[in-house]
């Protein structure tokens, strides 16, 4: 496939790729399917009924990955896709998804991903997603990813979703129904500036013995944006629930968290974290008195919070 | 060379003015000065002033020829003045070499950063990626901010209690990083500080007690002085004067 600057910098963005990459992929590009490989292990088949694909990995797939970006570099493009992961026993890989959108026009483009992850037993899953948008248009930049996330006995998927500027609505929903054993780690991180807007849902069912989760948000809100950050954890059995959100917010912004616990089990042991603030007044003095002014001193906490 | 011309400072607690500083006057151009005194005495209150912190209520601070008083935190830190907090500061995110190259100005090879490192007898592969975050215990994250310290090497560092939270054992090597920091950059370096230890090596001590310079000079003649304090600045101190009396 041919591809020119705008579409290669927005694969940079959302997949870290400078190319073509290494084992499965399939690249959605403006709507349109833009590439595809399948492996010995791992298969990928376009759905008959609806938008979108069918990943399907095999019992015992180790070390290996694939990418599903997603690119849209026409304005008023409205994508709609249904991903169905079917990870099989045994298995440990990384599946890198994003969406990058670069809107130079006045119309809306937006795309709504749907992803559906069934894990199989013993299996350990890494999930990198990262959504990212660009461009001078008038035109918004909108995502709303939904994942829906089944685990089996034992199994362990490690999710980092990652939006840093650029869209200009969100809202992401994302739930997880876990098996005896499974263990599901979520990081978040979103950063959102001017009249953004960024919603994040997590709900999670913690229904087998001794399963876990740990649902941790970071963000940074500047501008007018608003964020709200709602955390549901339900412990159904014996288990251990931990959500966290730490947010930064800054001039105008606005945060709300909401987090939710509920235990149906006296086994359940259940924790949430929320903390909203100001950049702290003593650290941009620290680097202040390293010779940084505010400004960049503002600069680097925000990356490292974000990091 | 830092001087302070009647530099006053007061600030409003609970309704009520308190004089924190009163008619300051300094000149300091020595190696190792020593700030001592009372908790609450104004010290820590007293290096804020310099690195430009907090403005004083009244008076004026002269750094190396010019009149700073009005000069702004990062304005001073590039004149060439540096100083390491009483309680470091944490930041969740920032390793320590990212701080470390900030306090640099510049990029840092790894290797450079661990030397830094290692001078305050941190084992720097341990240290070089991990977060200054509050996982980082007391005496290590002190250690942190001195090598911080190092590698700004400016002209002028004040060290607000640098030994609190760092094991006797290493004390030596503590007086032997600031011998070294001297022989690298003449700098001058003030330390505030309540341990004998650091008064044997200063060129010269002052005591501050309730916002006031009461004694200033060599060790001999201030430790009468500082004997007269109120007993919770140094015990074991008083019963050494008392012996040599
Ligand atoms: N902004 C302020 N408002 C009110 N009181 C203050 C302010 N800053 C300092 N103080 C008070 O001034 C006094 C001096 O404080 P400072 O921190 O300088 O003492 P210190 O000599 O460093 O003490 P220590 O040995 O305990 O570190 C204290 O009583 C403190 O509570
Ligand atoms: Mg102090």
């Amino acid at each position: 496939m041919a591809m020119d600057t705008i579409q290669k910098r927005l694969l940079r963005e959302v997949a870290d790729l400078h190319g073509i990459p290494e084992g499965a992929y399939n690249i959605r590009s403006d709507g349109k399917l833009a590439g595809r490989n399948t492996t010995a292990n791992i298969d990928i088949v376009t759905k008959e009924d609806k938008p979108g694909i069918d990943i399907i990995i095999k019992d015992n797939t180790v070390n290996q990955s694939v990418h599903i970006p997603v690119i849209i570099a026409e304005t008023g493009i409205k994508d709609l896709v249904y991903n169905d992961f079917y990870v099989g026993e045994n298995c440990d890989v990384t599946i890198v998804a994003g969406c990058g959108i670069s809107n130079c026009g006045g119309q809306e483009s937006r795309h709504d991903g749907i992803h559906c992850f069934h894990i199989g037993k013993n299996s350990k899953v890494k999930y990198i997603e990262k959504h990212y948008g660009e461009g001078t248009g008038t035109g918004g930049r909108v995502m709303n990813p939904t994942t829906e996330i089944e685990m089996a006995e034992n199994s362990y998927m490690e999710m980092e979703t990652t939006q840093i500027k650029g869209i200009d609505d969100t809202i992401r929903n994302t739930t997880g129904k876990l098996a005896d054993g499974a263990k599901l780690e979520i990081h978040e991180k979103i950063m959102t500036h001017e009249k953004q807007r960024a919603e994040t849902y997590f709900s999670v069912d913690l229904d087998g013995v001794d399963c876990s989760a740990n649902v941790i948000s970071r963000s940074v809100a500047k501008g007018d944006s608003v964020q709200v950050f709602s955390s549901m954890i339900n412990g159904n059995n014996q288990c251990a629930g931990h959500t966290a959100c730490d947010a930064i917010i800054m001039d105008n912004a606005s945060v709300v968290a909401k987090p939710e616990l509920t235990a149906n089990s006296v086994e359940a042991s259940l924790i949430h974290e929320a903390a909203i603030g100001k950049i702290a007044g003593d650290q941009l003095i620290k680097l202040m008195t390293l010779g940084l002014t505010e400004e960049e001193a503002e600069e680097q906490i925000v990356a490292g919070f974000l990091k | 060379m830092i001087e302070l011309r009647d530099v006053c400072f007061s600030a409003e607690s609970a309704g009520v003015k308190k004089d924190i500083l009163q008619n300051i006057n300094l000149k300091i151009d020595e190696r190792f000065v020593c700030l001592t005194g009372p908790n609450g005495s104004g010290k820590s209150t007293l290096a804020r002033i310099i690195a430009g912190i907090v403005k004083p209520t009244s008076g004026q601070i002269i750094f190396d020829g010019e009149d700073i008083t009005d000069l702004t935190i990062t304005e001073r830190a590039k004149r060439g003045i540096s100083f390491a907090f009483q309680q470091p500061v944490r930041f969740k995110g920032i390793t320590v070499k990212d701080l470390v190259t900030l306090a640099a100005g510049k990029k840092l090879t790894t290797a450079e950063c661990c030397q830094y490192l290692s001078e305050v007898g941190l084992c720097a592969q341990d240290y070089i990626n991990r977060e200054v975050d509050d996982s980082l215990s007391g005496g290590e994250i002190k250690r942190i901010e001195i090598a911080t310290m190092l590698a700004r090497s400016t002209s002028l560092t004040l060290f607000d209690e640098p030994e609190a939270g760092i094991d006797i054992w290493s004390f030596g090597n503590l007086i032997e990083v600031f011998q070294k920091m001297y022989d690298k950059i003449q700098g001058n370096i003030l330390i505030i500080s309540h341990q004998e230890r650091i008064f044997d090596i200063a060129d010269r001590i002052i005591v501050v007690a309730d916002g006031q310079v009461v004694a200033d000079g060599e060790k001999e003649e201030v430790l009468p002085v500082l004997a007269n304090q109120r007993p919770t600045v140094c015990s074991v101190l008083t019963e050494k004067v008392k012996k040599e009396d």
